[in-house]
């Protein structure tokens, strides 16, 4: 591996690269006028997309690692997260600096006011805090706390999802897979088993809940 | 069936007296009369502003202009391939390229049109029998989308009213009301219920035959694309985009307001008159500005503009709606 600390450390760059296809994609399309008819809704269409997507590629980590008891996996989750919420600031950016471009007066009120916008930019400011605690500094500094504040990264996920799935007009089909994907990968963090053991013996208290 | 149709009488005394003096008002207003109706011949008569600058080529039946009017003086026109390949056309699809891309199988032709309900005149007419005795049109109107996009199209018809007359509506016709063609092999998207087919759509009377409202053959000089609306579509150029229903198979003069499609998936957001109105925000975005699709090429910058009463056509429709509450009745 020479110099690289192992295989994972030596495919992270690519993994790096790899993430910043979409990106040059559209900047790509962009230059070469590809972006269709609308070009400022693609823009937007797609970043969106892509924080979506990549946000809940972040919380397939853990059960990714528990099915295939590849555990090297959770080396990914952080780059993962991060580039949801750097997808998640472009998609913000393209919609506040270009979409509006002219209006700008009407950003905040649209944020107060569209309830879809509402829940679209509190996802994003959810997910500040989350990137600005990811390094292992952070991690070792809030010890526990670091575990419960980055729960934060469910609701924010509900709420982008939520946030596409309100501003469709009438054809949900595509939000729905994103809301689908989003439930199953919660429902797979339920502790069945202990669940039912739980509710079986009649105790109650705090679950232990996979993360 | 043969529409009877008498082309002897001058226009005065068929067209209602109130609706003659509103069309000329209408043209008056615009400041268009006399040179935008003249023939034509002379270039610098006929506005030229709106059109595309680079000529596109453009497929179909090339078709006869017999005057051409431009009722936004000049704004920047949207080009042909932008005005065909983005499209809201759910019966193929509920993608904006899915119209072009699945209407391909759709046969415009041969075409029949039902007229029914309240008027002397009713039965299936050939889209021929519906069509010959009206001289063609070129509108270059401003096509406001709900979903806060807009476009500057030139299209090639005539007006509704002129049409709805020869079937000598009854004192019962207070609303007229359409139905798309529903034809599930031909169009894809009718297999899935994301509306509740066929589409339909209605006008009040007194909107129908408003002179701006169009019944449109063609856009760019040609014949209407499958994804646009052929072989024959509705144009209602100061309501958001939607009540401009496509490849039309029925008119039904009734009695009551007819239900139409938008307004029943969703009564909230889409209301049964839907005029352009910035003042009325659709409960989910706001309809203040829209974002202008015209242009050659491309830009991402300055295409944000004020949305207009009325989509700027408030001098000529506002009076079909004095006294009432445009909120209420959205």
């Amino acid at each position: 591996m020479g110099m690289f600390r192992d295989r994972i450390a030596a495919i992270k760059p690519l993994f790096f690269l790899l993430c910043l296809l979409p990106l040059a994609h559209l900047v790509w399309d962009t230059l070469h006028d590809a972006l269709g008819t609308d070009p400022v809704a693609q823009l937007e269409h797609r970043s969106g997309d892509w924080a979506l997507r990549l946000l809940l590629a972040t919380l397939a980590i853990t059960p990714l690692r528990r099915v295939t008891g590849w555990h090297k996996a959770i080396r990914f989750r952080r780059m993962l997260g991060l580039f949801a919420f750097f997808y998640a600031t472009v998609h913000l950016t393209i919609y506040a600096a270009i979409d509006l471009g002219g209006f700008w007066s009407q950003l905040l009120g649209e944020i107060a006011k569209r309830p879809y916008i509402t829940l679209g930019f509190s996802a994003w400011l959810l997910l500040i805090p989350l990137a600005i605690t990811s390094t292992q500094g952070m991690m070792r500094r809030l010890g526990r706390r670091w575990q419960r504040l980055h729960r934060l990264v469910y609701i924010a996920a509900l709420l982008g999802v939520l946030h596409f799935l309100w501003l469709v007009k009438a054809d949900h089909r595509e939000p729905v897979i994103y809301l689908g994907v989003l439930l199953g990968l919660m429902l797979w963090r339920v502790p069945w088993r202990t669940l039912g053991r739980t509710l079986a013996s009649g105790k109650s208290g705090q679950l232990p809940v996979r993360t | 069936m043969r529409i009877p149709f008498r082309d002897n009488l001058p226009a005065s005394a068929i067209t209602p007296e109130p609706l003659y003096r509103r069309r000329r008002d209408v043209l008056k207003l615009l400041g268009l009369g006399a040179v935008a109706l003249g023939s034509g011949c002379s270039p610098e008569a006929t506005p030229q502003a709106a059109a595309p600058a680079a000529p596109e080529s453009i497929p179909g039946k090339s078709l006869t202009i017999a005057r051409k009017l431009d009722t936004t003086m000049g704004e920047t026109g949207t080009r042909y391939k932008d005005a065909t390949h983005y499209n809201n056309f759910y019966e193929f699809g509920t993608g904006k390229s899915d119209p072009a891309a699945n209407s391909g199988g759709f046969h415009p032709q041969p075409w029949n049109v039902e007229i029914a309900g309240h008027a002397e005149v009713t039965g299936h007419f050939t889209l021929e029998d519906i069509l010959k005795p009206h001289p063609l049109e070129e509108r270059i109107y401003r096509l406001r989308c709900v979903e806060a996009w807009s476009m500057v199209i030139p299209w090639v018809g005539f007006p509704l009213g002129d049409l709805l007359k020869r079937f000598k509506p009854t004192s019962q016709a207070k609303y007229v009301a359409f139905t798309t063609v529903q034809r599930p092999a031909e169009m894809p998207g009718l297999n899935y219920p994301v509306l509740n087919w066929p589409y339909r759509e209605g006008l009040r009377m007194d909107e129908a035959m408003h002179p701006l409202t169009l019944l449109v053959v063609g856009m760019y000089g040609h014949a209407l694309p499958n994804q646009n609306g052929a072989p024959l579509r509705l144009v209602v150029p100061w309501k958001y985009g939607f009540k401009g229903i496509k490849s039309i198979v029925k008119i039904e003069f009734t009695e009551s307001q007819p239900t139409t499609t938008w307004n029943e998936s969703a009564p909230d957001e889409y209301g049964f008159f839907s005029n352009v109105n910035p003042a009325v925000d659709h409960p989910r975005w706001s309809q203040k500005t829209e974002r202008r699709i015209a242009g050659d090429g491309f830009n991402l910058f300055g295409n944000r503009i004020a949305t207009k009463p009325f989509n700027g056509y408030a001098d000529q429709v506002a009076s079909l709606y004095a006294g009432m509450d445009m909120r209420k009745n959205f």
